[in-house]
């Protein structure tokens, strides 16, 4: 299979994600450029981490705009999958490919640093390699991760099981404690209703080695990987 | 023979819609506390744009630039927006 990496002008996390998909997963991939109108057959568009367009206005807001963006648009509405990593699901927010809306970090501060997620729902293309309620340990690096919803919005991302990774303890307990950023309900990741666009503030591909620290992070692209050569079989 | 084209400004204010919770308002608002300033109630930030263009009328000018702010300037998920001509 194939992915692609989206690179923005301000996009710093896209050669770590080149990386644990070549050197790690041993699959293909290629870099997609912001301007492109194709998306040269890849199987799985990554929007990686960083800071387009400088952050300017709000997070995401001008790459949202970016022509590969249309493409992007035609790919999910098929049923391609996309995953939003960081500043990729601050993107993905602005262009209403996922619902909500990302706030400065409650302490207003840039948070770097190790964190647990509790995955809440293996049955995504994103997840499926991993058991309901698995914690994984991947770091964060952001300063707008407050996920925010209005009370109606939340309703429906419960009702329809879009609420993927929760901010918890090493144990999995979930608790205001254990949240980075200030985020409702310590919400960490999300899908969209028909599951093949999945939004994590948290880094998967900085920890996909163990010289790294964990390879929690693999779980999520061998998921991936296994969900879109499962399909191919 | 088509209209001719004026100069507008227009002035675009941004803000968290209420009920949004505003980091940085809360913390401007204890730094005051801090600074001695009792009974500050509430701070809630915003931004403002100044935006020149070309237009046929007052009419024209505030429509684009509502459009401009709903699908740009603001997030409508967390922000409302006022225009003034």
């Amino acid at each position: 299979m194939k992915f692609g990496v989206v690179i923005f002008p301000g996009s710093n996390c896209d050669y770590d994600a080149y990386q644990i998909i070549k050197s790690v997963m041993q699959e293909e991939v290629e870099f997609l450029w912001h301007q492109d109108k194709d998306l040269n057959g890849c199987d799985c568009v990554i929007l990686p981490g960083g800071f387009s367009y400088g952050d300017y206005l709000r997070t995401g807001a001008i790459a949202r705009f970016a022509p590969i963006m249309q493409e992007i648009f035609d790919f999910a509405e098929k049923g391609g999958l996309v995953i939003g990593i960081c500043n990729g699901f601050q993107i993905l927010l602005e262009a209403g490919l996922l619902p909500g809306a990302m706030l400065r970090n409650s302490s207003l501060r840039f948070v770097c640093k190790w964190v647990h997620i509790k995955v809440e729902q293996e049955n995504t293309p994103f997840t499926s390699n991993c058991q309901r309620f698995q914690v994984l340990k991947i770091p964060v690096a952001h300063t707008d991760g407050n996920y925010f919803i209005s009370e109606e919005g939340l309703k429906k991302l419960k009702e329809n099981n879009q609420i993927v990774f929760h901010y918890c303890s090493p144990q999995g307990k979930i608790d205001p404690v254990y949240n980075p950023n200030g985020a409702l309900e310590n919400i960490a990741g999300i899908c969209n209703l028909k599951r093949n666009v999945l939004g994590m503030m948290p880094h998967p591909e900085r920890a996909g080695e163990k010289i790294l620290g964990t390879e929690d992070g693999k779980h999520i692209f061998s998921s991936i990987v296994n969900f879109v050569k499962g399909k191919a079989n | 023979m088509s209209k001719e084209k004026k100069s507008y400004q227009a002035t675009v204010y941004v803000r968290l819609k209420e009920g949004v919770l505003d980091p940085q308002g809360t913390t401007i608002k204890r730094a005051l506390g801090d600074m001695g300033y009792k009974g500050v109630e509430e701070i809630r930030s915003g931004k403002f744009f100044e935006v020149r263009f070309f237009s046929e009328s007052k009419r024209e000018a505030l429509k684009l630039v509502s459009e401009i702010s709903d699908k740009l300037l603001a997030n409508p998920v967390i922000e409302d927006f006022k225009v003034e001509i």
